[in-house]
């Protein structure tokens, strides 16, 4: 009915959007089909990167390890989440301001400073050893960002920390929503605590759950800075993830089709992942 | 419809425009490097009085960011005005981490710097030099006689083949200021307390830990979370063992070398055999390097192997009771053998408008006044060490340690310059040795593995 008009409007964000977004987009796409070291002109490869990536069992340990990640990310943040909201808008407890942004605290902190903070927590002999020390527990005593099967589950434990927070503000939001008449209701049923939480509360917060879910899967996938920071992907490299090994190919070893076709692969996994979440959400709405 | 039809239009007009854009170049068709062949092809007349060039500005680019670095260079670039009144230094200084990062963007942008500090290692240097982006320096070297003022263990650390393939030798491709070198610090009182007194031979003091570990002290600090450490520990030992000259090789990635030999399977089943025993302490490889040297400067262990670059701050902390020795020859009265090198070397690139000045830059930098100012500064100087007078008493254990090795012994190249991965090849596989994970054959077998790959690959 009108024509081209509205593209008309929607041009200048198109523009800015394309330039800033879709164009260095495309750009790594054709740069991952080179095999470029960033200085001389580049060879076209075809997919030999993408077969590289494929083929490579360490970076297919990386892409395993950023998959252990989504369920420190993302799983437990929201299961945990999912209880703390409930707990904090059912319990009516005072001061609720003050707990939802304690919660939150984490989300606000740059990822450098938490892992510096959580790489003193976690040193041979940092608080965390020294409080199971303190109250006798000398044997549950860790290397923990030494150790070859400790260290991938004690930095994901970081990324719970630091994503409850968002998880639980974002399902508190939701909460909110639901009108007071449904628990009401249930409970005149018969409906105990556990049964209304799974039967009103979980459903209603569906949406909440969608966002939540895709915001720290992409946070669990795209982890670069916890990692560099604390473990630089040791011991061994029981901790690599494929963001580090993007930066390391494009600036330490100077494979910058590798690293492109690494992002590539990576953004479309991150992409897919997300599409199955909200699939799934919408589905069974 | 019509909505449907027009934005199928649309999307079609915005791939396609997208598919014209990036068709326009391959990447790296418009960099510098390309053409960097004309410059560095013909030799021109080398000049070394620059007073009569005319106006110059000079961009350059060092990461000597901290104290006595800052200091020395600030007073060597005023200096060099003060003589060529006609030469601006445009100084930009950044972190190591940050060069390296910038570098290589830089080189091949329109604005690259006329002289650089430059990583010493395959995957920059030798990158660079391989695409033309770095300038030969042979012609100044004769003028200035650089090959007289620096030894070739000096020289061997920044010279590469024109083509970038063989590093080690070929063209001089950059200067350094400073030297380094890994070693042993000790902790005098400590050593006193134990009855024990600075080893003379590798054996004395291979045989001095387990009598150390026995009266509950650390015999080795290691904090290793960050995986490059351990070499530092490894360096010296594979010196122990195996033949300089081997070590050399491996280092520099150059062909004819092997990490399979037995020598090599000693040296990494020597190190695991110390971790086994327990003298690098408890949770080596979950301990952060700065906290376990600091801890070290506060009374812990007794032994900490590490680079000369900690010596001014464990004197600031531990003062008289810290010393340092080179890591003991296994003969008695030989050159000590240990893993150090220099400082990053200043390069001239191959965009600079004027090399003789830029040369003449380099020359200043390193030349016997400027090491005076160096070693004034608490900096190592990187010749004539020991005839500087060291800022304390540890760095001038450190300065003789430096001195005999680069004038009776053998100074090792760091073993993560041989190839592009060797860092991490190394620094996880040192890690799993150390932890036990690995055998000392898959670790040898794994740097090997690497190694071979890479000198093939290069031919």
């Amino acid at each position: 009915m009108y024509g081209a008009t509205p593209y008309w409007f929607l041009l200048p964000a198109f523009v800015v959007y394309a330039a800033f977004l879709l164009y260095p987009l495309g750009r790594a796409v054709q740069i991952s089909l080179y095999e470029w070291d960033g200085l001389s002109l580049a060879t076209f490869v075809g997919l030999a990167n993408y077969a590289d990536v494929l083929t490579d069992a360490a970076l297919r340990a990386a892409f395993g390890h950023a998959l252990v990640l989504i369920v420190f990310f993302a799983v437990l943040p929201l299961g945990i989440g999912l209880v703390l909201a409930a707990l904090l808008m059912r319990a009516r407890v005072r001061g609720l301001a003050f707990f939802r942004t304690v919660v939150f605290l984490p989300q606000v902190i740059a990822m450098v400073v938490v892992a510096v903070a959580w790489r003193q927590i976690y040193a041979p002999d940092g608080l965390l050893n020294t409080a199971l020390r303190a109250v006798g527990l000398d044997a549950l005593t860790r290397t923990w960002l030494g150790d070859f099967t400790l260290t991938l589950p004690a930095v994901g434990l970081i990324g719970t920390w630091v994503c409850t927070g968002l998880v639980t503000v974002l399902l508190m939001a939701g909460m909110a929503r639901i009108p007071q008449d449904l628990y009401e209701a249930a409970t005149l049923d018969g409906a105990g605590p556990v049964r209304t939480f799974l039967a009103i509360t979980v459903p209603s917060v569906r949406p909440e759950i969608v966002v939540s879910l895709v915001l720290t899967i992409i946070a669990a996938l795209k982890t670069f800075d916890l990692v560099f920071v604390t473990t630089r992907g040791g011991p061994g490299s029981t901790t690599t993830v494929p963001s580090y090994e993007v930066y390391r190919r494009a600036f330490e070893l100077g494979e910058v089709g590798s690293a492109a076709a690494v992002a590539v692969v990576l953004t479309a996994l991150i992409f897919l992942l997300n599409l199955a979440v909200n699939r799934i959400g919408e589905r069974e709405r | 419809m019509t909505t449907t039809r027009s934005r199928r239009a649309a999307g079609l007009g915005v791939l396609a425009g997208a598919a014209l854009a990036l068709a326009a170049c391959t990447p790296g068709s418009n960099t510098a490097g390309d053409d960097g062949g004309e410059t560095s092809g013909e030799p021109t007349d080398v000049r070394t009085d620059i007073s009569d060039v005319g106006d110059v500005t000079l961009t350059v680019w060092d990461q000597e960011v901290r104290g006595g670095q800052n200091e020395q260079i600030e007073r060597l670039n005023e200096a060099f005005m003060e003589a060529y009144p006609n030469v601006e230094i445009q100084r930009e200084t950044q972190s190591t981490d940050d060069l390296n990062a910038t570098l290589r963007l830089a080189l091949t942008g329109e604005d690259a710097p006329d002289v650089t500090q430059v990583n010493n290692s395959r995957s920059q240097m030798g990158q660079y030099v391989g695409a033309g982006q770095l300038l030969p320096l042979d012609d100044y070297a004769e003028a200035y006689g650089w090959h007289d003022r620096f030894g070739d263990s000096v020289l061997q650390n920044s010279s590469y083949s024109p083509d970038g393939v063989t590093f080690g030798e070929g063209s001089v491709y950059g200067l350094p200021q400073v030297g380094e070198v890994v070693g042993v610090y000790y902790n005098r009182d400590k050593l006193d307390e134990l009855g024990l007194e600075v080893p003379q031979t590798w054996s004395e003091f291979v045989d001095q830990l387990p009598a150390i570990a026995d009266r509950g002290e650390t015999p080795l600090m290691l904090g290793n979370l960050d995986q490059w450490p351990a070499l530092h520990v490894f360096g010296p030992v594979q010196g122990a063992y195996v033949d300089p000259a081997e070590i050399r090789d491996l280092g520099f990635g150059n062909a004819g070398a092997t990490w399979t030999d037995d020598a090599n399977l000693q040296a990494a089943a020597t190190v695991q055999e110390w971790a086994e025993e327990g003298y690098f302490g408890d949770g080596f490889n979950g301990a952060d390097y700065d906290a376990v040297w600091q801890s070290f400067t506060e009374g812990e262990g007794v032994y900490l192997m590490a680079g000369s670059w900690l010596a001014a701050d464990i004197h600031a902390a531990m003062g008289e009771t810290a010393g340092f020795f080179a890591p003991p020859p296994t003969e008695e009265g030989a050159g000590p053998v240990t893993t150090g090198g220099t400082g990053l070397p200043f390069a001239v690139t191959s965009q600079a408008e004027h090399p003789d000045v830029a040369a003449a830059y380099i020359d200043f930098l390193t030349d016997a006044d400027a090491m005076e100012v160096i070693a004034e500064t608490g900096n190592m100087p990187v010749v004539e060490t020991s005839e500087h007078e060291a800022p304390d008493s540890l760095n001038a254990e450190v300065y003789e340690a430096y001195d005999r090795t680069i004038t009776d012994g053998a100074l090792l190249p760091y073993l993560d310059w041989a190839t592009p991965t060797m860092g991490e090849t190394l620094g996880q596989g040192l890690q799993s040795l150390l932890a036990g994970e690995m055998s000392p054959e898959e670790f040898t077998q794994a740097a090997e593995a690497d190694y071979s790959e890479f000198v093939d690959s290069n031919q």
